[in-house]
């Protein structure tokens, strides 16, 4: 299921999945990424997948690329991961001080809000990757006609809990943070939260995501309960 | 018996508390974090008598003035720094780095800059008093993780040290951090997306470390390296170290507190043998790459490590 596998650096190994980006190919790396880290290997310090890649970095004390490079060819692959895998379901609030980009996307896509939220919430999203900041999920596929370019300039700040969408995906902002996605809500829900040791992320690669709409009043209550 | 501990009386630009890192977290988006010069890190604590994974004050140009508000501290200075302690009967003593001195309550430790450098490192015998997220103190501003609530330290700040009920015995080692003439690096996975001209710029000619320069990342400026093929890619991981060139051609070096994925493609790697010297090299330096073969670069490593370990034997 690798294509290639070569180092990065001398302390990576640079697993290579092919050029694509689709859910197949992108559970093929969330499969190699469960299976490594269950396995336990020695000197292993980070397991990173991403759409079609996974890196996988070690400690060079402990060990060297020739070493684990045979290890991870050899190792057994989980035949599926459904047992891991959670549905999340996450509220947003669409109102317009918390849609940012709704009216670039109504005029861009020539689709009206309604349409634009009817073809996006209550479906099922795959996490394809989390990160870029701590706890940000890469969601996909958005529905076609949905799909957009970035921001042409980026904003200096995306507020926190903003939800984006752009080309095929969507995201979740855990912290506030430059960013160019194309806002339409925003959640009261952490998705990251530090102070939860054990799982501090809501989503994780290979789990599914759906959103739902609330009103601001519930929104603005979310906390509270 | 209630703990020693100092008082801030100034912050210095960028003081955090850092130890070996946080593993395990590049999935989830987190950083690996850790003191950025490991050599100097792991002699400071050395000389200290602590553990290797006791965190340490980490500080970049301009260090902290501290205080002792309270009890007795044992504490070494590493890297290239300048220091002087105020003894709270006014006598001032230079301070020499990679050596102990025993603080009394009152005296002040003024760590004034780094000398043609970056980083310095501040331990204390016992280490300091820090409450651990994922196993570990090591401080991820931007993510607010780690030690004291994942910030820097402020002024004002009460930095708490645990005691220890032992007699301090000095400790010295002779060391002085050298230079090197080019940063090690093996080729990215990316290193075909540049014209043939680029890589012989990128290979030849210097690059000069600009001010843009942080934790997180090493903007470089130089020839202006012309990519033919992709100017993104797909976002992948990322690694400390890795070399990713933008649209607009000028390098930027993956730091310790790095984003975890990245879409820029990745011309070279840094080895991990000049990791600690890179971070060193302070803006306005000019540097030039000399590519390697990975045979090389563990064989380097396997040496910077041998080194280390003498280093660390030596102390006394």
């Amino acid at each position: 299921m690798i294509k290639n596998i070569s180092n990065l650096g001398d302390a990576a190994i640079y697993c290579d999945f092919g050029n694509e980006v689709n859910q197949e190919i992108n559970a093929n790396v969330i499969k190699y990424f469960k299976s490594i880290q269950k396995k336990n290997i020695k000197g292993i310090t980070n397991v990173t997948p991403s759409y079609n890649k996974l890196i996988v970095s070690f400690d060079l004390d402990l060990t060297d690329y020739t070493n684990l490079k045979n290890e991870i060819q050899n190792i057994k692959i989980l035949s599926s991961f459904d047992d891991d895998q959670k549905l999340i379901k996450i509220p947003v609030c669409c109102d317009e001080e918390f849609a940012l980009d709704m009216e670039r996307l109504n005029k861009k896509l020539k689709l009206s809000k309604d349409e634009v939220l009817n073809n996006y919430l209550n479906k099922e999203y795959f996490c394809y990757m989390t990160g870029f900041i701590a706890g940000m999920p890469f969601l996909g596929d958005i529905d076609k006609k949905l799909r957009l370019n970035r921001l042409e300039t980026p904003r200096v700040k995306v507020p926190m809990g903003s939800v984006g969408i752009t080309e095929q995906f969507c995201n979740i902002y855990t912290f506030e943070s430059p960013g160019g996605w194309n806002i339409i809500g925003n959640t009261p829900i952490k998705v990251f939260d530090k102070f939860k040791k054990k799982e501090p992320t809501l989503i994780n690669p290979g789990d599914k995501v759906l959103f739902y709409q609330i009103s601001k009043k519930e929104y603005l209550n979310w906390n509270d309960k | 018996m209630t703990s020693s501990f100092f008082k801030t009386l100034r912050a210095g630009i960028n003081s955090t508390f850092q130890d070996l890192g946080r593993k395990y977290l590049y999935h989830i988006g987190l950083p690996f974090s850790g003191a950025m010069d490991k050599r100097n890190y792991l002699i400071s604590n050395n000389l200290v008598g602590n553990q290797n994974n006791t965190a340490v004050l980490e500080f970049a140009f301009q260090g902290p003035l501290l205080k002792v508000e309270n009890g007795k501290i044992n504490f070494a200075i590493t890297g290239d720094v300048n220091f002087r302690i105020k003894k709270a009967s006014s006598n001032i003593v230079d301070g020499e780095c990679y050596k102990t001195y025993t603080l009394e309550k009152n005296d002040e430790l003024d760590i004034i800059s780094t000398n043609k450098s970056v980083y310095g490192y501040l331990s204390v015998s016992g280490g300091f008093k820090l409450e651990k997220y994922w196993n570990s103190c090591s401080t991820t501003v931007r993510a607010g993780v780690g030690a004291n609530n994942g910030n820097k330290i402020s002024k004002g700040d009460k930095i708490n040290i645990n005691n220890i009920e032992k007699k301090y015995v000095s400790k010295k080692l002779n060391f002085i951090n050298s230079k090197i003439e080019f940063i090690r690096i093996l080729k990215g996975t990316n290193f075909d997306y540049f014209s043939k001209n680029s890589i012989v710029k990128f290979l030849n000619e210097e690059f000069e470390i600009s001010k843009l320069t942080d934790r997180m990342g090493m903007r470089l400026k130089g020839p202006k390296l012309e990519n033919n093929k992709e100017t993104n890619i797909r976002s992948e991981g990322l690694i400390k170290g890795v070399i990713q060139v933008p649209a607009d051609g000028d390098p930027i070096i993956m730091l310790s507190d790095h984003g975890t994925i990245g879409g820029y493609p990745k011309i070279g790697v840094v080895i991990s043998a000049d990791y600690d010297k890179l971070v060193q090299s302070a803006p306005n330096t000019k540097i030039k790459f000399k590519l390697i073969e990975l045979k090389e670069a563990e064989k380097l490593y396997k040496f910077y490590k041998m080194e280390t370990d003498k280093l660390l034997n030596q102390v006394q």
